[in-house]
C-alpha cells in the first residue's frame, strides 16, 4: 500500500479539529521549563484524543521522568511525545500479509455495526487486485437490509466476483460453499463479509464461531486472518470490543477506519499496550483507494499534532 | 479497568462517613473519582471540566443534611446534576407541530445508524401515532443506501419514495416533499448520507437540503460508543444545520454512553430517542435518569424495577415481598426466582443494573450462568427436603453429599448454589428494605451501601 498523499490528506482532515489541541500544546510550549501545569495540559490533550485517562496518565508519567523541568522548545516536546507514543505502537504496526502458496487465503472480517467492514473489504480487494492477485468476496451479511447489494456494488467497482445467497441465508453455509468455489478456481484471497454485531450479544458472537467451525471442516487452517474493523470515532468501548472479539473469534489483526474525520483514534494506544494485536491498516475515506498501511510514527504525530 | 464508580466511590465514602459536614477536601477527593469515571465513560474533556466545576460549587454551598453521610450527599448532587445536564427527568417527545407534510431530517456521521433509525421512526409514527409516513433516502453516496431504506420501509410497512437513479439529494428532497403534499402524507422522513463534520462540501449540501425543506425536526444520529470526538461532531452539525434533537443508537451495547452528555452540552438539544437493537421496533424514549446511572457505572435501578415488574407476576412478587419482609427468603423461593429469571433475561444482566451488584454479576458471568445452569440449580434444590429448603443453614457435609448424589452433581456444585443463594438473599434484603416504591423515589442512591436514612 503506497503511502503517498496519505498524510497530506490525513492532516487536511485533522486540521480543524486539532486547532484546540494545537493551541493547547502551543500554550504549554511558550514556557521555558516543562512544569507540572504543562504536563497536565499535555495529558489533557491526550485524553481529548481518546487515549483514555489511564493510558494518558501513564504516558505523561513516563514523559515526566525524562523531561521534567528541562528547558524545552515547542518542537522538542511534540516530537518527543510522538516518539514515545510511536514506540508503543511500533511493535503492532504490521501489514497484512498473504501466503502466496495458499489458494485461497481466507480472511474473515468482523466488527460491531457500521464500523466499515464492507467498505474495507472493497478496499482490500482493490489493493490485492492491483498486485495481480485474484480476490473473491462473500456476502456473509445476510441480515442487514441491502447489505448483499452493497457488497455486490463493491465487487463491480473493484472487479472482484461476489458470492451471495438469499436474504436470511446461513452465513456459515455460504462461507463453506464460497471456500469450495475459491479453492476450485484457485483464488488467492477469499474475503468474508459479516453482519455487524455488538460484542455483548452472545448468540451473535456464537454465530461467528460457527462460521469458523464450518470453514475448518474444509480447511483446518482457516480462517487465516480474522480482521476486526474499528471505527476511529469510538471511545473507550473499543477496548471491550477487542477483548471480546479476540476471546470469541481469535482476532488476528485490526483495521481502524474513518481516520479522515476529526476523530483521532487514540484508543489504539491502549489497545496496543493491552492486546498487542497487529494494526494492519487505516481507512481514510469512502473510496476504494482510501486504505493506507498503519504507520506508528505518523499516527502518533497525528495524535499530538506534529 | 472497568471497575465501576460505585465501587470506587464506596472506598472514598467509607473514609468520609460519619464526619457530618462536607469540606473542600472531601468534595475534591470524591470529584476526582467522578472525573475519572466520566472520562472513562467517554464524556468529552471540556464537558467534564464544566460539569465538575458546577458540581463542586453546588456541593460546597449545599446544606449539610443530618441524615446522610457527606459521601452520599456528594453522589446525590452528582447524580442530580447529571440528570439535569441530560435534560431533566422524563422524555422529550418529537415535535411534529407543523403543517403536513412535516419534514424530519436525519443527519450524522457514516455508519451511525441514520437509515435504520429512519425505518424505526417510520414504523413508530405509523403504528403508534397512526401517521401516514413517507420515507425518502437522499443518500447517493453509500452503495445500495437507497435500496437499504426501501427494504426497511417494506419491513415497516411504510411507503418509500420510488428511487430515481442519478438524482441529486436536493432533487430527491424536493420530490419527496411534493409527493407527500400531493398524496396527503403527514410526515416525510428524509434520510441523508453520512458525512464527516470536516467535509465542508457535504455539510453545505445538507444545509441546502434543510433550506429547501424546513424540517420540523433535524435529528442528529449518534453512536453510543462515540468518544471524545462527540463534541466536534455535535458542534459541526449544529452550526451547519441546527440540531433539534439527538438520537443515540446502539444503547443495547455495553458502552457507557458519555457522548450523550457531550452532545447535549454542546448543542443544548435534547436526546429524544435511543436505539436499542437492529430490529425496527428497537427504538425507545430517552430517560435521562436511567442514562445518568449508566454513565456513572452505577446501574439502572429504575430500569431494573420496571423490567422486573413486567415479568414477575404481581401476586408472586407481593408474596415474595412479604416473605422478604419477614426475612424468610428460602431456597424454595430461590427456585421460583430461578424460573422467573430465565423469563426476565440473564441474571447477570439484571444484577448488572443494580448498584453494588457489579461484582456479583461478574461472578455469575464467570460461572457462565445460562439456562442449563439454572436448570441444574433447580435440580439441586429439588433434591433437598422441604426442611432443607426452608432452613439452608442445616445443610452440612453429609446432607450435601446426599443432595449432590440425588441431583447428579458434585458437592462443589451444591456449595456453589448455596453461596449464590446466600449472596442473592443478602442483596434481596437490601432491595427489600427500601421496597419498590423506595427504589423509585430515591433512585440508585437508595441502594448505596452504608445508607441509613432517606434523603427527605
Ligand atoms: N469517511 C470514511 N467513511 C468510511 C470509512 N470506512 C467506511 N466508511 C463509511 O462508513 C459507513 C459504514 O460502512 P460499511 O462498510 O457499510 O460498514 P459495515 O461495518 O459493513 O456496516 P454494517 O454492515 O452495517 O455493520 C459507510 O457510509 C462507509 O462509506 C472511512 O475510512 N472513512
Ligand atoms: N445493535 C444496534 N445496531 C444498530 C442500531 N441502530 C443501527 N444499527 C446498525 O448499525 C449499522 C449501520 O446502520 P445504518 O442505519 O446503515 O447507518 P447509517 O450509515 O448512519 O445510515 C447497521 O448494521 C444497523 O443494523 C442500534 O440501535 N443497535
Ligand atoms: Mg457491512
Ligand atoms: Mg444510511
Amino acid at each position: 500500500m503506497a503511502s503517498s498523499g496519505f498524510f497530506s490528506r490525513l492532516k487536511e482532515g485533522l486540521a480543524r479539529s486539532k486547532q484546540k489541541l494545537t493551541s493547547g500544546i502551543a500554550g504549554v510550549l511558550t514556557r521555558r521549563k516543562l512544569d507540572e501545569k504543562a504536563l497536565e495540559e499535555l495529558e489533557e490533550a491526550l485524553i481529548a484524543a481518546d487515549l483514555g485517562p489511564a493510558a494518558a496518565a501513564k504516558i505523561i508519567a513516563d514523559f515526566r521522568k525524562t523531561r521534567f523541568n528541562k528547558d524545552v522548545s515547542e518542537e522538542e516536546v511534540r516530537a518527543q511525545l510522538a516518539e514515545d507514543i510511536a514506540a508503543i505502537l511500533a511493535p503492532v504496526a504490521r501489514p497484512l500479509e498473504l501466503d502466496p502458496a495458499r489458494k485461497p487465503n481466507v480472511i474473515l472480517v468482523v466488527g460491531v455495526n457500521g464500523t466499515g467492514k464492507t467498505t474495507t473489504i472493497g478496499k482490500l480487494a482493490l489493493f490485492w487486485k492491483e498486485q495481480g492477485l485474484s480476490p473473491i468476496l462473500v456476502a456473509g451479511d445476510t441480515f442487514r437490509a441491502a447489505a448483499v447489494e452493497q457488497l455486490q456494488i463493491w465487487g463491480e467497482r473493484v472487479g472482484a466476483p461476489v458470492i451471495a445467497g438469499p436474504p436470511g441465508a446461513d452465513p456459515a453455509g455460504l462461507a463453506f460453499d464460497a471456500l469450495s468455489k475459491a479453492k476450485a478456481e484457485g483464488r488467492d484471497v477469499l474475503l468474508i463479509d459479516t453482519a455487524g454485531r455488538l460484542h455483548n450479544k452472545r448468540a451473535l458472537m456464537e454465530e461467528l464461531q460457527k462460521i469458523i467451525r464450518v470453514l475448518r471442516k474444509q480447511d483446518a487452517t482457516a480462517p487465516h486472518s480474522v480482521l476486526l474493523v474499528l471505527d476511529a470515532t469510538t471511545g473507550q468501548n473499543a477496548i471491550e470490543q477487542v477483548r471480546v472479539f479476540k476471546e470469541m473469534v481469535d482476532v488476528t489483526g485490526i483495521v481502524v477506519t474513518k481516520l479522515d474525520g476529526s476523530a483521532r483514534g487514540g484508543v489504539v494506544v491502549a489497545l496496543a499496550e493491552g492486546f498487542g494485536l497487529p494494526l494492519h491498516a487505516v481507512g481514510v475515506g469512502e473510496k476504494a483507494e482510501d486504505l493506507r498501511p498503519f504507520d506508528a510514527l505518523e499516527f502518533a504525530r497525528g495524535l499530538v499534532e506534529v | 479497568m472497568f471497575e465501576n464508580l460505585s465501587g470506587k466511590l464506596a472506598g472514598v465514602f467509607e473514609r468520609l462517613r460519619g464526619r457530618g459536614t462536607l469540606n473542600e477536601t472531601d468534595v475534591a477527593e470524591a470529584l476526582r473519582e467522578v472525573r475519572l469515571a466520566l472520562l472513562e465513560a467517554d464524556v468529552a474533556l471540556p464537558v467534564v471540566k464544566d460539569f465538575i466545576a458546577a458540581v463542586r460549587e453546588q456541593a460546597m454551598s449545599a446544606q449539610v443534611m443530618e441524615s446522610v453521610t457527606p459521601g452520599q450527599q456528594v453522589i446525590k448532587i452528582v447524580h442530580d446534576a447529571l440528570i439535569a445536564q441530560l435534560g431533566g427527568a422524563g422524555a422529550v417527545p418529537l415535535n411534529l407541530n407543523a403543517p403536513a407534510p412535516v419534514p424530519v431530517l436525519m443527519v450524522g456521521l457514516q455508519g451511525s445508524g441514520k437509515t435504520t433509525t429512519a425505518g424505526k421512526l417510520g414504523l413508530r409514527l405509523a403504528s403508534r401515532e397512526r401517521k401516514r409516513v413517507l420515507l425518502a433516502s437522499l443518500d447517493t453516496q453509500r452503495p445500495a443506501a437507497q435500496l437499504q431504506l426501501e427494504q426497511l420501509a417494506k419491513q415497516a410497512g411504510v411507503p418509500s419514495l420510488p428511487i430515481v437513479a442519478g438524482e441529486t439529494p436536493i432533487a430527491i428532497a424536493n420530490r419527496a416533499i411534493s409527493t407527500a403534499r400531493r398524496e396527503g402524507f403527514d410526515v416525510v422522513i428524509l434520510d441523508t448520507a453520512g458525512r464527516l463534520s470536516i467535509n465542508q462540501e457535504l455539510m453545505d449540501e445538507v444545509r441546502a437540503v434543510r433550506d429547501a425543506t424546513h424540517p420540523a425536526e433535524t435529528l442528529l444520529v449518534v453512536d453510543a460508543m462515540t468518544g471524545q470526538d462527540a463534541v466536534n461532531t455535535a458542534r459541526a452539525f449544529n452550526e451547519a444545520v441546527g440540531i433539534s434533537g439527538i438520537v443515540m443508537t446502539r444503547m443495547d451495547g455495553d458502552a457507557r454512553g458519555g457522548a450523550a452528555l457531550s452532545m447535549r452540552a454542546v448543542t443544548g438539544a435534547p436526546i429524544k430517542l435511543v436505539g436499542v437493537g437492529e430490529k425496527l421496533d428497537a427504538l425507545e424514549e430517552f430517560h435521562p435518569e436511567r442514562v445518568a446511572g449508566r454513565i456513572l457505572g452505577m446501574g439502572d435501578v429504575v430500569g431494573l424495577v420496571e423490567r422486573a415488574q413486567e415479568t414477575i407476576e404481581r401476586e408472586e412478587a407481593e408474596q415474595l415481598a412479604a416473605k422478604l419482609a419477614k426475612g424468610r427468603f428460602d431456597l424454595e423461593d430461590y427456585a421460583k426466582q430461578l424460573r422467573q429469571i430465565t423469563r426476565m433475561g440473564s441474571l447477570s444482566s439484571i444484577l448488572g443494573m443494580l448498584p453494588g451488584a457489579g461484582k456479583l454479576a461478574a461472578q455469575l458471568d464467570e460461572s457462565k450462568l445460562d439456562g442449563k445452569l439454572l436448570r441444574r440449580q433447580e435440580a439441586i434444590i429439588l433434591s433437598m427436603t422441604p426442611e432443607e429448603r426452608r432452613r439452608p443453614e442445616i445443610i452440612k457435609a453429609s446432607r450435601k453429599r446426599r443432595i449432590a448424589a440425588g441431583s447428579g452433581v458434585t458437592v462443589a456444585d451444591v456449595n456453589r448454589l448455596l453461596k449464590q443463594f446466600d449472596d442473592l438473599s443478602t442483596m434481596m434484603k437490601r432491595v427489600n428494605k427500601l421496597g419498590q416504591k423506595g427504589l423509585m423515589r430515591h433512585g440508585l442512591a437508595a441502594l448505596l451501601p452504608g445508607r441509613r436514612q432517606s434523603w427527605h
